[in-house]
């Protein structure tokens, strides 16, 4: 068998720690130990594909997945997904999921006093086309208030899931809007110390993308781990 | 290096509709993949010792004949078009996650070396930043012994900290625990992959 091309290690500045005080849910649950590192193998650069539609029908619409429209501003959002060396990603599956206009999410634990939508369930997911392109309709989320600290509210956000083309490349992050006053205050977000990575999570109004007379569009590209060039060591 | 990794950030605790897969914690497919059917379960606890119950955890491992069902594992061993090698299940309230899977065949390390047959584990959770990734390697299996991953941990606690712990079979079925630990005494080892 050919050698393995390793992917990239994580810069750390352009991640964020596991314990970050400010984040309170992270005092108890960030390992102490620093983590292990291992060289990676066949287990690492190889990871589940859905290019055969395993994980079903792409669900792009939010807006059409009740008997009536969801309240809120109508959002296209849409992107590509690459690596870091500017590759695009096909056939990968981003799943995504967020609360409704009004700052609720439609769960059991969310507690939140704001009404749900019986119009908006807030889950999605796409598989990229060729050019790791993706789009989305749906509803603009609202901001919410969590236990955190006193009188503090998430800003508005949409959680993304992607797997990339391996165990290696899996990531789940979240996606903000540009000019949000909470991003400032939001120890989630600012638990990224790299300004330009942190602002990599800011969606951009794009008014290309935008439907006239029907929805604002926002773009957000997202990049996974590119590869050493050259694999580190010859085939055995 | 052109562009900057778009950073990970927590999952939180309102996943569930986004990231439910309700047939993904069996990866038999109800039985037809071929191998040693086996089940996986533990809990997931953190630096109290309190149950994790807001988590996903996901599996990524080799069939049965130790091959990946990926086009980068060019080994001439048999594919099983019945076993992707992906599982996702999430923590009840109890902190417990489980799985139905395949006990996976050594695959390839580095070099000439063989990895011990393992499955690749992933945690997400709020609270977590970034995920963790650890491996779960099976008791009493010979080729522990040599295993370069397991090997390149010095302390044997820690090293413990990634085997499963036989259970009594279920009928014919054999049964593993793995209990994940997120932080203190019994902390489970966890990769910079």
């Amino acid at each position: 068998m050919s050698g393995i091309r390793e992917y990239r290690r994580e810069r750390a500045t352009g991640q964020p720690p596991h314990l970050h005080p400010p984040y309170g849910s992270t005092v108890k649950r960030a390992p102490r130990r620093p983590p292990h590192p291992i060289v990676q193998t066949l287990s690492e650069v190889t990871g589940p594909g859905f290019a055969d539609g395993w994980a079903g029908p792409d669900r792009a619409d939010l807006t059409r997945q009740g008997q009536g429209a969801p309240i809120g501003e109508r959002i296209i959002l849409a992107g590509r997904v690459l690596d870091e060396d500017g590759r695009p990603v096909p056939r990968t599956l981003i799943e995504l999921w967020q609360c409704n206009a009004a700052g609720r999410y439609r769960h059991e634990r969310d507690q939140h006093d704001a009404p749900l939508d019986p119009n908006f369930f807030g889950a999605g997911q796409v598989v990229t086309g060729a050019e790791g392109e993706y789009r989305f309709l749906t509803i603009k989320p609202g901001a919410y208030p969590w236990r955190n600290s006193d009188n503090a509210w998430r800003p508005a956000h949409i959680h993304f899931s992607l797997f990339g083309p391996a165990f290696a490349t899996r990531l789940v992050t979240q996606m903000y809007f540009l000019g949000d006053p909470l991003l400032a205050l939001d120890p989630i977000f600012l638990s990224i110390a790299d300004e330009e990575a942190r602002q990599s999570l800011v969606a951009a109004y794009d008014p290309a993308l935008s439907q006239a007379e029907f929805a604002l569009g926002y773009r957000f590209d997202i990049v996974l781990r590119g590869r050493e060039a050259t694999p580190l060591e010859a085939a055995p | 290096m052109t562009r900057t990794a778009t950073p990970s950030q927590t999952v939180g605790p309102f996943f569930h509709d986004g990231l439910s897969r309700p047939g993904w914690s069996d990866l038999t497919g109800g039985g037809r993949a071929a191998g040693q059917v086996i089940r996986i379960a533990g809990r997931l606890r953190d630096g109290d010792g309190a149950p994790v119950d807001d988590a996903v955890i996901e599996i990524w491992q080799a069939n049965a004949a130790g091959r990946y069902a990926h086009p980068e594992d060019r080994q001439e061993r048999p594919l099983d078009p019945a076993f992707r090698g992906f599982g996702r299940a999430f923590t009840g309230r109890d902190g417990g996650y489980a799985f139905t899977t395949i006990r996976p065949g050594p695959v390839p390390g580095r070099g000439n070396a063989w990895q011990a047959p393992h499955i690749n584990v992933a945690v997400f959770a709020r609270g977590l930043l970034k995920r963790l990734t650890t491996r779960l390697y099976f008791p009493a299996e010979p080729l522990n012994e040599t295993d370069p991953v397991l090997n390149s941990i010095d302390d044997p606690a820690l090293r413990r900290t990634l085997l499963a712990v036989a259970e009594a079979a279920e009928g014919e079925t054999p049964r593993y625990r793995f209990d994940i630990v997120l932080q203190g005494e019994g902390e489970t080892v966890f990769f910079a992959v």
